[in-house]
């Protein structure tokens, strides 16, 4: 009965989101307050009830109902209580479900500011919002319903159907088949939400801009109203990322946490135009320029977080061969294609209007420069998607299938990422307006010389590599630019305030949080930079079959094969787990249990590495999945990833200086009614 | 009004000429990347007809594995096998009743092409008879495909979801 009544919420669900469209449109072009109230109260309902239908399908999972056909495939008796609830996300019906959830949330809340100010803007926020539910709650309903039962027909097949099939009797199977093992670990169980959040909370600053076109509004209001919602999709979305990356290096067993596949590419394209988007905002808010521009990249911004959803889910948990045959990938592309057609038609409509006030005048200034990192991070999303598409390209063209692989990405991205580096350094230098290579000169000059020194000290230790030198060069040019720009801000706090460094630095901060963050930011993804450089360029690996109590060397380390044992684990694994003791020279340096686990009842294994991790280097030791070797040999695989630990903790200073830069500020607030 | 005007035109070729600079330098950057790490996909007869002309170039082989030609040292770590030639396309696959029938169909033909792969690393658990393997590396002179990765699909792990311990319930 409970997954009726979650199928009846649904359907009443997607007619309210369908009602919520046409009242905004009769409201506004009828300007009957009335309607436009109607509408908003009605998207406002989405929330309670997409709740209620979630909660039933959490309770559904929790219980363990396996006639439930989404509930047998990702739980089983077997799995603890908090991986049968973030089981709700484990597979692709529930994460559409997540999906709409969100969406429905984030409309609401936007929806219950007063909008006194900004009346004409509602409909349409409304609008864009309430299409962007409908179309993924059409898919729960027709494609991927979560409350879709096994039957067994007359033919005597299994299928999974809402409603019973001519003759077919209901089935109930005793256990689920149980999260796909590698979803089983606590990086993959935040990884897809914070993934989410950040694609969703993009639709808002979507919604604003599309609203700004249709009534035809070419100032930055949109953009004000939706900076903060921006910076929270942004921040979202950085750490989907991020965990995604993690849980690559700590569950894949293969050494790395990138891997270019087209999942991981079409997670990265939004942030790219996402990120580009959180730059350009401020030259139209300060100069009100590139209004065009935003537009445009807040509409590809859109069009790439769904064609995101889609893939990285279908990808990730369905193979490619149940993806292909799946109805939902041609509503996907319907969607995206009409979606983006009429944004940038919209965009056409009020392209006069959207001019620019000011012009550029030097390519020095800072805003040649924010123009400059914007073609950039463009550059890096033309590379991503051409390695996506090319197979399809080549095969078209020459009938020969190509394919490119992470060579391709990395050859092709890595000036593009240097020159994003160097920006990152000199753009906090420029001024806006007029400005010069002699200004800007005088002004760099200064972090300049310390950097210079960098690649001189490397050379000397023994770093030749001319990648290396460029990268660790203008990774310290930026560390040195900002925090000269600390202290010089630090120092006239202190002149005008005659107060000690500390309260001057947290005054500064505090008065200009943007700003400060901003550079807090950069400081984090320059620390991220040396933790990629030091694993791309100087990863070290090698294999071999030890017996127990032979050796293998790597980086000056040697690692000891002790033991290994075998043991079945409490949720229905069955584990393998090696000793090894790591050596560096005659001193002992702890120990290390690389482990091959087998899950029994999906036949899925699963290798976990033996990671020794310090500032300096990671000893990252696979145990080799294996057959038919005696229990006194195991083949092993041992990477020496340099410096990647450093990837970790910019992530944490990431977050740091979002906080820093997302922290309200007060007189603002209250002069902009931000929401 | 005149020297305004021409600044105006003289300050966006500027930049016209700029952005053109660092769209060549994104064009060159791709083409430049695609020519040096393009991989070709290929089966095991187009392989064997354009010969040793692909002799060291970046090559994919998609083929099915033969079970009784798998020879593993787990000391030395060297595995060989030989692949025998599918067809790459999706529709003919499906044409020949599903993958795991061409995969079949492919192993038992004795008149098929073959070809064989050197590995140096784990032996695979999915590297079993009929099997499809997916193996990157280069064409030796010799004949031998020499394979820097390995990537296996069992046709069987990939069939629709059904309830293995079904009791009447309902």
């Amino acid at each position: 009965m409970l997954a009726q009544s979650g199928f009846g919420v649904f359907v009443l669900t997607f007619l309210l989101a369908l009602f919520s469209v046409g009242a905004a449109v009769v409201g506004y072009f009828d300007k009957s307050d009335r309607w436009v109230e109607a509408a908003r109260r009605a998207m406002q309902l989405t929330f309670p009830l997409i709740s209620l239908a979630t909660l039933m399908l959490a309770y559904l999972l929790v219980t363990g109902h396996y006639e439930l056909q989404y509930v047998y495939s990702v739980t089983s008796n077997d799995m603890p209580f908090y991986l049968k609830l973030t089981a709700l996300w484990g597979g692709q019906a529930g994460s559409l479900v997540l999906w709409s959830w969100l969406m429905s949330a984030f409309a609401s809340a936007v929806t219950l500011r007063k909008w006194e100010r900004d009346r004409e803007l509602l409909p349409w926020v409304i609008v864009v919002t309430s299409v962007t539910l409908a179309f993924f709650l059409s898919l729960t309903i027709l494609y991927e319903n979560p409350f879709a039962r096994w039957w067994q027909t007359t033919g005597g097949d299994f299928v999974p159907r809402m409603f019973a099939p001519a003759g077919a009797v209901p089935i109930t199977p005793a256990d689920g088949q149980g999260l796909n093992p590698l979803l089983r670990h606590p990086g993959m169980i935040i990884h897809p939400p914070m993934l989410y959040l950040g694609f969703v909370a993009f639709v808002i600053p979507y919604a604003f801009a599309i609203a700004a076109l249709v009534t035809g509004r070419s100032d930055d209001r949109w953009i004000r109203l939706t900076r903060r919602w921006t910076l929270v999709a942004w921040l979202f979305l950085s750490l989907g990322l991020v965990l995604g990356m993690r849980w690559a290096y700590d569950v894949l067993g293969w050494g790395g946490y990138w891997g270019w596949d087209p999942v991981e590419i079409s997670a990265l394209m939004p942030w790219l135009t996402g990120t580009a988007f959180l730059h350009s905002v401020m030259i139209q808010e300060k100069r009100g320029m590139f209004k065009q521009w935003n537009m445009l990249l807040i509409i590809l911004t859109y069009a790439l977080v769904i064609f995101g959803t889609f893939l990285t889910r279908s990808g990730v948990l369905s193979s490619v061969h149940a993806f292909s045959q799946s109805a939902i990938g041609p509503m996907f592309f319907a969607f995206i294609g009409i979606t983006f057609v009429t944004s940038v038609a919209l965009l056409i409509y009020r392209w006069k209007d959207l001019r620019a006030e000011v012009e550029m005048k030097s390519l020095f200034s800072r805003e040649a420069l924010f123009l400059l990192n914007n073609l950039l991070f463009m550059g890096v999303l033309i590379v991503c998607f051409w390695g996506v598409i090319f197979p399809l390209i080549s095969e078209l063209v020459t009938g020969q299938k190509v394919t490119v692989g992470p060579p391709f990405y990395l050859r092709a991205n890595g000036p593009l990422f240097g020159a994003l580096l160097a920006l990152m350094g000199i753009a906090p230098l420029s001024a806006w307006g007029r400005s010069t290579y002699k200004t800007l000169g005088r002004a760099l000059w200064k972090p300049s010389i310390p950097s210079a020194i960098v690649p001189v000290v490397l050379a000397i230790l023994g770093v030749h590599n001319w990648i290396a030198l460029v990268g660790f060069t203008l990774v310290a040019f930026v560390i040195f630019v900002t925090l000269f720009e600390f202290w010089r801000g630090v120092r006239s706090q202190q002149k005008k305030q005659k107060v000690n460094f500390l309260v001057a630095l947290w005054q500064l901060a505090g008065r200009n949080h943007r700003r400060y963050g901003g550079y807090l930011i950069h400081l984090s993804m320059v620390v991220m930079a040396i933790g990629i450089l030091g694993i791309e360029l100087y990863q070290t690996t090698t294999q071999k079959t030890l017996a127990v109590g032979e050796d293998i060397q790597i980086a000056g380390y040697t690692l000891r094969f002790d033991s290994l044992a075998q043991f079945p684990y409490t949720d229905g694994r069955i584990v393998t787990r090696a000793a090894l003791s790591v050596f560096r020279g005659d001193k002992f340096l702890g120990n290390l249990y690389p482990r091959y686990d087998y899950y029994t009842a999906s036949g899925q294994p699963m290798t976990i590495a033996g990671v020794r991790s310090t500032l300096a280097d990671d000893l990252y030791v696979v145990l080799v999945n294996w057959e038919n070797v005696s229990a006194a040999q195991a083949p092993f695989k041992v990477y020496h990833n340099p410096l990647v630990n450093w990837l970790w903790i910019g992530s944490l200073m990431f977050i740091f200086g979002f906080l820093v830069a997302a922290w309200p500020e007060r007189e603002d607030e209250k002069r902009e009614g931000k929401i | 009004m005149q020297k305004s005007l021409q600044t105006g035109i003289q300050g966006r070729a500027k930049f016209i000429v700029g952005g053109l600079l660092i769209l060549a330098a994104v064009i060159y950057l791709i083409v430049s990347a695609t020519q040096a790490n393009a991989e070709f996909f290929m089966t095991v007869n187009e392989l064997k007809s354009k010969g040793n002309s692909l002799v060291d170039r970046s090559l994919r082989i998609s083929g099915a594995v033969i079970g009784d030609s798998i020879h593993y040292d787990p000391q030395t770590m060297n595995l060989t096998f030989e692949i025998a030639h599918v067809p790459g396309d999706n529709a003919a696959i499906e044409m020949g009743g599903g993958l795991a029938a061409v995969l079949h169909k492919a192993v038992t033909d004795p008149m098929r092409a073959r070809l064989t792969i050197v590995y140096n690393g784990p032996k695979p658990d999915l590297l079993r008879d009929e099997a499809q393997a997916i193996v990157t590396g280069h064409l030796g002179e010799d004949g031998i495909f020499y394979a820097d990765e390995l990537l296996l699909k069992c046709p069987t792990k990939y069939q629709e979801a059904i309830p293995s311990q079904v009791v009447n319930g309902n």
